[in-house]
């Protein structure tokens, strides 16, 4: 029996219809949008200037706090300005346009390909590279992934646990570069390991990537201490709960963090994101994006530079389809629907999911029939039906002591739902208030 | 293409394909089994009430949501039909019509529509349309058809006893239990086909097990409570048998015979009115086998399976309320 997480989770259609097509490098857009805040934590700042003239891996604008980032320059061009632009949420957000013009990269940064196996660097250099190089956690949280690393006084950490889940249907990015960059994976997962101090790793993976675990078991010998793991294919696999539950069977406590039960969780991606930082000196500019849905031409997995707007990346896989409903960055369990096409790639983007006008419409939502399906999904042991009529009455204390606090959002309660009650936009809500409420308790 | 018209909306954006209509539809199709030994056994009055009571819980239902509640029509959400079948199969074969129609609209309009509607009664619908039918009219609701292999003739049939009045007349006049089983005029194997006195859906125990097993797999009902409810009737009764197998019937009497298998399959399970956690449906379902027993055992009536659960729906919110799931990392004072 293949490892998983005890409690919860559902199995919805894979669908992963571009896992078998290579990355492929997608050509420069003739402008692009950085926003400063493309990660969890305060805004960077931005370093540049109107009419400032940038080299691809300038830093453009600098980390605004220790929970913040860096952020560079994925083009060379001039900057046209900075302004308030609309990013994926829908919100508009401070961002530094840049005017492409070639692609001239900064001198220190290696483009070699050859493999750099060299970790003889400190843990303190390896942390200091990865926040300089503005890596966050790739997998769509983008927590600063230098923060993740440094264990606070107390607490000791005996794993990294390398998330190549891809758990979201549809979305193949990180299948794909485990396929193409495994070797870089595994280096880059040393360097992790270093740069908290740790010996163990392991890789987790689920079933439904057989060649991507066959490949990566072939090349572990070559490198101490990490492990892969084949998991049973269930959502939300990927949320690190669920897979520190999975590998380790140990239990983060409710409100804590996996730190508190000895563990740091990177994704795959990021994994080589660090690598490229450390080994190549290489900020993070690029990512690879799924283009992906039932009605897209070409389903693609592309590497992008920031900034691009996902309507260049939509171009690239054969076009926008005529019937398009709804446009997703990201998977189609968490991912955000996008109001227009043209917000830019931020280093958080999975994937860019087209649904068609039939897919995008949510059903006729019926009494709730008491089923008890999301309660059994539940993957945090949560009560969606309870806490959603609780937001919708403004119990704001029923819901804090039933815990809505521990929701992470993965929508298994909503997706499961037979009378399409929309459980987790209820629970969003109560999720934002109590929070609202419990800062104004601390002040 | 314009994309001015995108739709935007929250995670998550894919939805499972069951949906409540799919649900009702799968119980109603798990009751196909059932339907079709009664109609072997009781011929075109098994049809007459089945058509009779599901139109009547429709029309009721049509009725109710259009000039009560003035919602949208709930009619094709399937719970109507399937309140109807339930009805149906809860009654004797050869009941007269007006008492069917009243049936369904004590069960739509007073066991569901008064509480708003599919979802929010406490109650099993039918149940309480039968309960009400069997206080109200107790002698057309007592007085079963005796099976007849295809009989199509709608003569008036013959009445019988039930098997579980049967052994609790001959209990009540101090006969043993093993020489009134034998008294019977058919025996267990009969009795699991379906050959025996009783409401128009119950009588087959291995009809209802295979609709079961169709529920089971289709993943419209879980295991626990009709396990639970079979589990503690046959313990109980067992435990009672051991002690003076003279006075006591066993457990695969009491298993087979009645309403036990429908109600633990079909009406226990429904649910709107059962508890939502493993750990809740196993006391709910214990509740009703423990109750059902003593009703048969030393209450008025022969069977008793109709009051246990509609007693134990009752306990629902308590049930719900007391035993939670267990909170992925709760700490020692959360549990």
């Amino acid at each position: 029996m293949a490892k998983t997480f005890p409690k919860g989770g559902v199995h919805p259609a894979e669908n992963k219809l571009s896992a078998g097509v290579g990355i492929k490098e997608m050509p420069l857009p003739k402008q692009v949008v950085i926003p400063v805040s493309q990660h969890i934590g305060a805004p960077a700042k931005p370093v540049v200037k109107r009419g400032d003239v940038v080299k691809t891996g300038t830093l453009i604008a600098k980390s605004g706090g220790f929970v913040s980032a860096n952020i560079h320059s994925p083009v060379s061009g001039k900057v046209k300005k900075i302004d308030n632009v609309m990013e994926s949420g829908g919100f508009k957000k401070q961002s530094v346009i840049i005017d492409v013009d070639g692609d001239e990269w900064e001198d220190n940064i290696d483009r070699g390909d050859e493999l750099n196996k060299d970790t003889g660097k400190s843990a303190e250099e390896i942390r200091n590279k990865i926040a300089d190089s503005g890596i966050v956690g790739l997998g769509g949280a983008t927590f600063p992934t230098h923060v993740k690393l440094s264990v606070p006084e107390g607490k000791t950490v005996d794993h990294i646990i390398i998330n190549a889940v891809e758990c979201e249907p549809y979305l193949t990015a990180d299948h794909r570069v485990m396929l193409e960059k495994a070797h870089e994976i595994m280096v880059g997962t040393q360097l992790l390991m270093k740069g908290c101090g740790v010996e163990k790793a392991i890789i987790g993976i689920e079933n439904n990537k057989p060649n991507a675990i066959k490949h990566l078991n072939e090349i572990a010998g070559e490198y101490n201490g990490i492990s892969v793991e084949g998991l049973k294919v269930k959502y939300p696999q990927g949320g690190e709960k669920q897979l520190i539950k999975a590998l380790l069977n140990r239990e983060v406590p409710s409100g804590g963090l996996p730190l508190d039960v000895g563990c740091v969780v990177q994704n795959v991606g990021t994994a080589i994101a660090v690598y490229e930082a450390v080994q190549k000196n290489k900020p993070l500019i690029e990512r690879v994006v799924t283009v992906t849905g039932k009605s897209v031409k070409e389903p693609a997995n592309l590497l992008v530079r920031i900034g691009t707007p996902l309507s260049a990346l939509i171009e690239e896989s054969g076009g926008l389809p005529e019937d398009t409903g709804k446009v997703v960055n990201g998977g189609p369990m968490m991912g955000k629907a996008v109001p227009v096409l043209n917000v830019p790639v931020t280093k958080g983007t999975s994937g860019v999911l087209i649904f068609n006008k039939k897919e995008s419409k949510r059903g006729y939502t019926h009494n709730c029939i008491r089923c008890a399906r999301c309660v059994s999904v539940c993957p945090m042991g949560l009560e969606p039906v309870l806490l959603r009529n609780a937001a919708q009455a403004e119990n704001w204390e029923l819901l804090e002591d039933e815990h809505v606090m521990d929701c992470i959002e993965c929508g298994s309660c909503s997706y499961t739902c037979p009378a399409n009650v929309p459980l987790l936009d209820y629970i969003r809500l109560g999720k934002s208030t109590v929070s609202q409420i419990i800062r104004s308790r601390k002040n | 293409m314009n994309t001015n018209n995108l739709s935007v909306s929250l995670s998550p954006h894919m939805s499972h394909k069951d949906s409540v209509k799919s649900i009702m539809y799968t119980v109603v199709i798990a009751l196909i089994p059932a339907f079709l030994v009664s109609v072997y056994f009781f011929g075109l009055d098994a049809i007459r009430v089945q058509a009779l009571a599901v139109a009547a819980c429709v029309f009721f239902e049509w009725l109710f949501q259009k000039f009560l509640i003035k919602g949208d029509n709930t009619i094709p959400d399937g719970s109507a039909i399937l309140t109807g079948v339930l009805l149906a199969f809860n009654v004797p074969a050869n009941l007269p019509w007006f008492i069917i129609v009243i049936g369904a609209l004590v069960a739509i309009g007073i066991g569901k529509m008064s509480f708003g509607g599919l979802g929010k009664n406490p109650f099993n619908p039918a149940l309480v349309g039968r309960v009400f039918l069997l206080i109200s009219f107790p002698v057309q609701m007592t007085s079963w058809p005796k099976v007849q292999v295809l009989n199509f003739a709608m003569t008036d049939a013959a009445t019988g006893a039930t098997p579980l009045a049967i052994m609790k007349e001959g209990i009540a006049n101090g006969e043993p239990v093993s020489k009134i089983i034998n008294s019977m005029p058919t025996s267990y194997s009969d009795w699991m086909l379906g050959e025996m006195g009783g409401s128009l859906g119950e009588i087959s125990a291995l009809a209802l097990i295979l609709g079961g097993l169709y529920m089971l797999w289709k993943k419209v009902i879980s295991f626990h409570t009709p396990v639970a409810v079979l589990g503690s009737i046959a313990l109980f009764t067992g435990i009672l048998h051991l002690v003076n197998p003279e006075i006591f019937a066993g457990p695969g009497f009491h298993l087979i015979t009645g309403g036990v298998m429908l109600g633990a399959i079909y009406m226990a399970t429904d649910m709107v009115t059962s508890p939502m956690t493993p750990k809740g449906m196993w006391i709910y379902g214990i509740g009703i086998g423990v109750i059902t027993v003593l009703i048969r055992v030393w209450g008025a009536y022969p069977e008793g399976i109709s009051f246990a659960i509609l007693i134990m729906n009752g306990f629902v919110p308590l049930i719900n309320r007391g035993m939670k799931p267990k909170l992925f990392g709760a700490k020692k004072e959360d549990k």
